[in-house]
């Protein structure tokens, strides 16, 4: 049995259950707040920042994603100060990644007025095209760091943990152990990591392929001939 | 796969294995003792030992800058790229070392000798600060190649100057006050006393005494005791945080090395006064020697029974494990540091919950600074009273402060709270070096602002700084005189943080590098029109939306100078409209 929990966001008092996050009880009374790194079937981690609202009392804004309602809060989910700090989260976010595939960073860029070229010195973060495995590919220019994928492969899903981090701070990436393809790693090519990629850094190879221009007859050639060759030397690396 | 170095590394392994996950620091420490890097077949065997995925472990060593997934060099020297130690000739060292040193192996081999650029020391006093094989010198500006490399200098040695000598009396000494010194000087008594007290009543001492944390964020010490003693669950956990890391901040450093049996008391009384019975302490992986006094002191404790089973005779038991970091400066962030003693990469938790309910390994916990913990042998000891008649009603106590930059005396500084800026800088510690002009100086760190010369008369206090719009933050006061590019500052500043950011959240991921790009720019082509709104914008927006006070504090110095001086990014010239 659970207590119900009355707070007011942007004016309009609402009645959730004790726990809900600031994210649902908006939800719950039409009320949207816009997400990047959150996925409702994955842990939630408060990385994007996209979804901070403001709550009296607080120093600072509050990730509406994991911040639980709590009695008689105050939140206001589109005041100046949050705007401003969604508006620059975008801009530099645009200035790191090639977003060019992920429809809802576009529209909230959009939406937010947000300059694409407000950073024009940045230096992106580069990474040249993983193509390691018959299964799918890896752009990590595209990837936003949204852990998605490596919530999914450990406890969130599929409990391989193929994935994980190398580096920190801005040139953190997704990452194997030492580097090595997929293909010797832990990965059993579920395609999880695939389906939760917002931005088309992970993305099936035959996809890939079609997009680079081939016909599906070539494509059957080329991955037939790359199953092949890597049956006959099972060790060989990418 | 029988190479006899593997073969240690196993037998150690099986040592570890029974503690898991939380052994990996350790286990990744040990390896790179034995190989000087960790490499893959190692990495492999402590994945299986300690039962984590390999590629966690690959996350974890990725994630500390002093663990290497390759070979390195002979001898890997820390040269120190914070704005004192730059201001003292770090960078010339640089320059040198590539034009003078024979750094190169004959054929082709491993390198000699590798100089990294390095955050802050710990050695500010000593700028510029070097680390030679984790060995720390001094004085290493007017010293020769030859004899850094070998090793052939002095262990630097800290000025010490006190208007009150609570924490530092057995400080300064050249060497540790070992626990029979320690006890001669009354040490342990305080320890006593609280045995034969509740823990109630210990904690009702710690709060009528009004200790606040000394590590930056000045949350009541008794409160945070009351909170985790009250919270259900167990086992609980006492935490030393000396992960000291914050540019200009070494008072730690000192306390360890110096009178490490004063740590240890203080943790023994918090760990009777909230009910834990294990308690750790996480000293940043650049203090080897710090680290390895700590433990000579922690073998001299356990050996008359001041650790171990049923303590004196008493109903209380306790066990402490030392840890050492491994280069990042975020594990100072509380939260982070309870991950990284997991085995973990030190990323910061989302709070709330708060360590007091869910710490170290989601267990009631209190962590609590080096300097804090020194303070409580004297407050058991003396009474809260006598505690609260030195400082100010509002800051009680003494407090360490760091001196460094261009002042006629580096070191450290033990004053009562209350005592003003100007009274330090210039009766204390002589002025600013060469009789010049004080332009700027940096109070509470990187993450902190700045003061000039209106901010002389300000008292040294949480309620007066606070009005006067400075952080107290660690104790940092580092001072710039008039000769000094405050751009350079901040550029540095910035790179810092840029270099120490987890990459947890995207404000501080990306903003940090937004920072650093913009005033590497400025430094390089001059400002621009638009610099000084994007410096603002970046900076609001990490200060407001940041998981941590690493990210929270990132922009504090640009929006302190900003402030400060009004055209200190005004375009060169103006853009045409």
């Amino acid at each position: 049995m659970t207590d119900d929990i009355t707070l007011t966001i942007d004016e309009r008092p609402v009645t959730v259950p004790e726990g809900t996050t600031i994210l649902q009880a908006a939800k719950s009374v039409g009320i949207n707040i816009p997400t990047i790194c959150y996925h409702e079937f994955c842990t939630s981690n408060g990385l994007c920042r996209i979804c901070v609202v403001e709550v009296e009392g607080s120093r600072t804004l509050v990730p509406a994603c994991v911040a639980k309602v709590s009695q008689d809060m105050v939140v206001r989910t589109r005041t100046p100060r949050v705007v401003n700090a969604r508006r620059t989260i975008l801009e530099m976010l645009n200035a790191s990644v090639d977003l060019s595939e992920d429809e809802n960073i576009q529209d909230l860029m959009h939406e937010y007025a947000a300059d694409e070229a407000r950073f024009p010195l940045a230096e992106p973060r580069q990474h040249a095209i993983l193509d390691d495995n018959p299964m799918y590919i890896r752009d990590y220019a595209k990837c936003i760091l949204c852990w998605r994928c490596v919530q999914v492969c450990a406890d969130d899903a599929q409990y391989t943990y193929a994935i994980n981090f190398s580096g920190r701070g801005y040139h953190t990436s997704i990452s194997t152990y030492y580097d090595l393809p997929l293909t010797e790693t832990t990965c059993v090519f579920c395609g999880q990591c695939v389906g939760v990629c917002p931005t088309g850094a992970l993305k099936p190879k035959r996809e890939w392929l079609m997009e680079l221009g081939y016909t599906p007859d070539q494509i059957m050639q080329m991955t037939r001939t790359e199953r092949k060759s890597r049956m006959r030397r099972p060790q060989a690396s990418a | 796969m029988d190479d006899p170095k593997l073969m240690d590394l196993q037998t150690k392994l099986d040592e570890f294995a029974p503690t898991g996950r939380s052994a990996l620091l350790p286990a990744l420490h040990h390896t790179q003792k034995l190989f000087g890097y960790i490499p893959q077949a190692a990495a492999s065997r402590i994945a299986a030992s300690l039962h984590i995925p390999l590629a966690n472990v690959h996350g974890v060593i990725d994630f500390y800058t002093l663990f290497y997934r390759q070979p390195v060099a002979e001898t890997v020297i820390h040269v120190c790229n914070d704005p004192v130690c730059a201001f003292a000739g770090s960078d010339s060292l640089f320059k040198n070392f590539y034009r003078e040193v024979p750094h190169q192996a004959a054929s082709g081999g491993l390198e000699t000798i590798a100089l990294e650029r390095s955050p802050c020391l710990g050695l500010c006093e000593h700028a510029p600060a070097l680390l030679v094989q984790g060995m720390a010198t001094a004085g290493a500006a007017g010293q020769s190649w030859q004899d850094i490399i070998t090793g052939n200098f002095g262990r630097p040695h800290t000025q010490i100057t006190r208007e009150v000598d609570i924490l530092t009396s057995n400080c300064g000494k050249g060497a540790p006050t070992w626990l029979a010194a320690y006890e001669a000087s009354g040490g342990y008594q305080a320890f006593r006393k609280a045995l034969g007290m509740s823990p109630a009543e210990v904690i009702s001492q710690v709060k009528a005494s009004g200790l606040v944390g000394r590590g930056g964020a000045a949350f009541p010490t008794g409160v945070k005791w009351e909170g985790a003693a009250n919270a259900p669950g167990s086992p609980k956990y006492v935490v030393c945080n000396a992960d000291e890391a914050e540019p200009g901040t070494f008072k730690d450093r000192v306390m360890m090395e110096s009178d490490p049996h004063r740590i240890l008391e203080g943790m023994l009384i918090a760990a009777y006064a909230i009910g834990a019975n294990k308690g750790y302490m996480y000293i940043r992986g650049e203090y080897i020697h710090q680290f390895e006094v700590m433990a000579q002191a922690r073998q001299e404790a356990m050996t008359v029974g001041y650790i171990g089973e049923r303590v004196l005779g008493s109903d209380f038991s306790f066990d402490l494990e030392l840890r050492l970091g491994a280069g990042a400066y975020v594990c100072g962030e509380e939260t982070a540091l309870f991950e990284s003693i997991e085995g973990k990469r030190g990323l910061p938790r989302i709070k709330p919950p708060f360590p007091i309910t869910h710490g170290l390994f989601g267990k009631p916990t209190v962590i609590n600074n080096v300097e804090t913990l020194a303070n409580v042998p004297y407050i058991l000891s003396n009474g809260a009273e006598a505690y609260r008649k030195i400082g100010t009603e509002r800051s009680p106590g003494p407090k360490l402060f760091c001196l460094s930059g261009d002042v006629e005396k580096p070191g450290l500084y033990e004053v009562p709270f209350g005592v003003t800026f100007r009274h330090v800088l210039y009766d204390l510690a002589g002025g600013v070096r060469g009789g010049r002009k004080m332009q700027a100086t940096l109070f509470g760190g990187a993450a902190g602002a700045f003061a000039t010369e209106k901010d002389l008369d300000v008292r040294l206090s949480f309620e007066d700084l606070k009005a006067a719009g400075l952080p107290l933050g660690s104790g940092v006061i580092m001072v710039f005189d008039d000769s000094r590019d405050l751009k350079q500052i901040l550029l540095r500043l910035a790179r810092f943080f840029a270099e120490e950011s987890c990459g947890k959240c995207f404000p501080c991921q990306i903003g940090t590098q937004r920072q650093l790009e913009i005033l590497q720019n400025i430094a390089s082509y001059g400002t621009s029109a638009g610099d000084r709104e994007q410096l603002e914008d970046v900076a609001r927006t990490m200060t407001d939306a940041s998981i941590c006070g690493l990210g929270q504090t990132a922009g504090s110095a640009v929006m302190s100078a900003i402030q400060q001086w009004q055209d200190l990014f005004k375009p060169a010239r103006e853009r045409k409209e």
